[in-house]
């Protein structure tokens, strides 16, 4: 029986040449990543054809996806975070796709890695950074000096806050990756328990045991998938609030 | 009872009678408005308080305060690495990385933008 960690294991698909010493490959992680974006493209482009009055079901899957969105964008960011919608947008949706696509039995879950994650993270922070300093210069890293503070508390607290908002894409992206790789873990452990028990002569009686508590463990999975899409966006939204009002 | 005062008042004075229905009217309509103002402004509030808090707000503190003690060993270590400095650096980033995470979970929970708030209206 396959351990519970080869579940993770990234395959080359279709090898494409070699940089350096390094394989270049197209692997399974590169398959769902693609099957994710083709899936949300699909479900936009094809809920979206008809703009009917009355939606019909993909057409009100996609507007409540959007509208979702937009109103944690409006509520985290504010109005004029709507600038930044389509980026956290698309990063909902793909962290989204990605988790549930993950739940398919046998399937590859792409936020399970974390360089998946730490690519994503890293893409929200240098954002944040880039847009900050583009729009307010050397105001941006106000950020780092708390208001309303004695001047010689200065000394401890901006060091915090450096090693606050550096721990921010860190945060990001363990946390995405953690929570689905000990969920997927403890699943496919659980799992595991049922055929083994179930091959164990007497001891068959209790392999219905751990398989409600994978019953319930993937209904748990699901709630964690969608929840950590939505924590993702939110957070993008907070961060994305400093850079637009830094001064705070 | 107003029925019958009605009544007997109505064919009186018909116009204090339209009057004080005006009146009434206003003043339900005064009442009307406060109340849906309260509702909306209830709602506003509580749709954002369910976003700050909640079961995706639990998941951030765990995290937020690991990272922050993380970062800050990180740093020290790579301090001490880069100069020299053997234990010091990583002493002194490592508490600032634990008040950092402490930072962290008292701002993902919410707690420090009141208090800020607080403090800039009294300020100012």
């Amino acid at each position: 029986m396959a351990g519970p960690i080869e579940q993770f294991e990234i395959k080359p698909i279709v090898s494409l040449g070699k940089i350096g010493g390094s394989e270049i490959a197209f692997t399974n992680s590169a398959l769902f990543m693609v099957a994710a974006v083709a899936i949300i493209v699909l479900l936009f482009v094809y809920g979206t054809r008809n703009r009917s009055l009355v939606p019909g079901r993909l057409q009100s899957l996609a507007e409540m996806g959007y509208e979702f969105v937009a109103n944690t964008v409006k509520d985290s960011a504010g109005h004029d975070g709507m600038k930044f919608m389509p980026l956290v947008f698309s990063l909902f949706m793909f962290v989204l796709v990605c988790n549930m696509l993950g739940m398919i039995p046998g399937a590859f879950t792409v936020t399970s890695h974390l360089i998946v994650t730490a690519a994503l993270a890293a893409l929200v922070i240098l954002t944040v950074i880039i847009y900050g300093i583009a729009k307010h210069g050397s105001h941006f890293f106000g950020l780092f000096v708390p208001k309303g503070v004695h001047p010689l508390m200065l000394i401890i607290l901006v060091p915090i806050e450096v090693i606050s908002f550096v721990s921010r894409p860190i945060s990001l992206s363990v946390r995405l990756f953690a929570n689905m790789l000990a969920g997927h873990i403890a699943l496919k452990i659980f799992a595991g328990f049922v055929a083994t028990l179930l091959f164990a002569g007497g001891w068959a009686i209790l392999s219905p045991l751990p398989l409600v508590l994978t019953i319930a463990l993937i209904a748990l999975e699901f709630l964690v998938a969608g929840l950590q899409a939505y924590v993702f966006a939110v957070l993008t939204c907070i961060y994305l609030h400093d850079a637009l009002h830094p001064g705070h | 009872m107003t029925g019958q005062d009605g009544k007997s008042s109505g064919p009186e004075r018909p116009a204090e009678k339209d009057a004080s229905l005006e009146s009434r009217l206003k003043s339900l309509d005064a009442g009307l408005k406060r109340a849906t103002n309260q509702t909306e402004a209830e709602i506003r509030r509580e749709s954002t308080s369910s976003d700050s808090s909640g079961i995706g707000q639990a998941m951030r503190l765990s995290t937020e305060f690991v990272a922050g003690i993380i970062v800050g060993g990180g740093l020290g270590w790579a301090v001490d690495k880069w100069l020299g400095t053997a234990p010091f650096g990583m002493i002194v980033l490592l508490m600032l990385g634990f008040g950092a995470g402490v930072m962290n979970v008292v701002r993902a929970a919410g707690l420090m933008k009141s208090r800020t708030d607080d403090k800039s209206g009294a300020q100012n």
